[in-house]
């Protein structure tokens, strides 16, 4: 019995051709490199799993993966709520709208190699505004030296390039909740408070678990800003994983290991976003 | 081919892997599997739990090397039990 025609599939074959050359050959190369102990392309020796036992036994991975996550948790526990309340107080008609949005939108063109080296100039204790305010209240503030100080401009950095996507997405999920809602509250003489936790939360479920992926994904591959802006320095203060494995690819040349680092990552990323979008279709199917 | 450092065992792994997709296809298209839920927290397709099956095993296997100095055909024969009890009972 056959009740289906197969031929839309072909259409995927495109894609699938894309996929396969910039995303899973480059991959399978990634794993075979993490097996083989590589001098040049053609003195390679096979090592088996030894690069993913001393990668796993390695004190710079766990230091890295520990301020990955404290970073990511971080970026989230600001930028989440910050985009909430920016949402809920921008403009619902008039000209302020699209002078809002065109406000919040500015932030996320400006390249992350220029929004690092905008931040570190902003952060000078001289000629920087935010460095020479905070030193001017009497606080000793140096993001060059102190790691404490680093730690702060990294995610202030963050929080003001990329909050605006939060308060944008949260913005279009409000403005998708239709008046009735509003209509039934004002009638139930609902205060502002049991307003957003019973009406405008739950519809922002499903915006809210976007932003909070695309922002994670993001932090914890995170590259370029701290790069420009500390070098991941003071010390290896502000080091991430992206950085940690640059270094061991490109610095060291170490391919063998890096691979094997970069596999590790990978799973990492892989379960985490499986679980945001494992969580996504659940609520969808549950409607 | 030689850029991409191809050596035996990696060979083999991705053929298995390809193996496997290809099998998961044609037991699809022969016999149409539908979501159902076992003991897995959410309902899911015979490609879920293959998928969850899969990266069960790449975590257990990084588990015995950070863990222990058992052999890896040790955690290769733990998780090819976990994967037939997650398709089986997941």
């Amino acid at each position: 019995m056959k009740t289906y025609n197969n031929k839309a599939w072909w259409l995927v074959l495109p894609v699938f051709v894309l996929v396969a050359f910039s995303a899973i050959i480059p991959m399978m190369t990634v794993v075979n490199y993490s097996v083989q102990d590589i001098f040049d392309p053609s003195t390679r020796y096979f090592v088996g799993t030894e690069w993913y036992r001393e990668i796993l036994a390695d004190p710079r991975l766990h230091d890295s993966l520990v301020r990955q996550f404290i970073y990511s948790f971080c970026v989230l526990a600001i930028e989440v709520p910050l985009g909430i309340v920016v949402a809920l107080s921008m403009p619902r008609r008039g000209l302020g709208v699209p002078f809002s949005l065109i406000l919040l939108s500015l932030p996320l063109l400006v390249p992350w190699n220029v929004v690092g080296t905008i931040w570190q100039i902003i952060g000078r204790e001289d000629i920087g505004l935010y460095g020479w305010i905070l030193n001017s209240l009497g606080l000793d503030y140096n993001y060059a030296s102190n790691p404490r100080d680093a730690w702060i401009t990294v995610l202030v950095m963050d929080v003001w390039h990329w909050t605006s996507l939060v308060a944008l997405l949260c913005y279009s999920g409000l403005r998708s909740i239709p008046d009735v809602y509003y209509q039934a509250a004002r009638i139930d003489r609902a205060s502002h408070w049991a307003v957003f936790r019973f009406i405008q939360l739950p519809k922002l479920k499903n915006v809210l678990l976007i932003a909070v992926m695309l922002r994670f994904m993001d932090s914890f591959m995170i590259y370029t800003e701290p790069f420009v802006l500390t070098g991941g320095g003071p010390g290896t203060a502000t080091t991430f994983l992206s950085q940690t494995l640059t270094q061991m690819a490109l610095g060291q040349f170490d391919l063998g290991r890096a691979a094997a680092f970069s596999l590790i990552y990978f799973l990492i990323i892989l379960l985490v976003t499986w679980v945001f979008y494992t969580a996504m279709t659940h609520n969808d199917d549950k409607g | 081919m030689g850029w991409m450092a191809w050596t035996l065992p990696t060979a083999l792994f991705f053929a298995g892997i390809a193996a496997l997709l290809v099998a998961m296809t044609v037991w699809q298209t022969v016999s149409p599997g539908r979501d159902r839920r076992g003991f897995l927290p959410i309902s899911t397709s015979r490609g879920d739990r293959l998928f969850i099956g899969l990266l069960a095993a790449a975590y257990g296997h990084l588990l015995v090397l950070a863990l222990t100095d058992w052999p890896l055909w040790i955690a290769t024969a733990i998780c090819v039990a976990g994967m037939a009890i997650i398709m089986k009972w997941g």
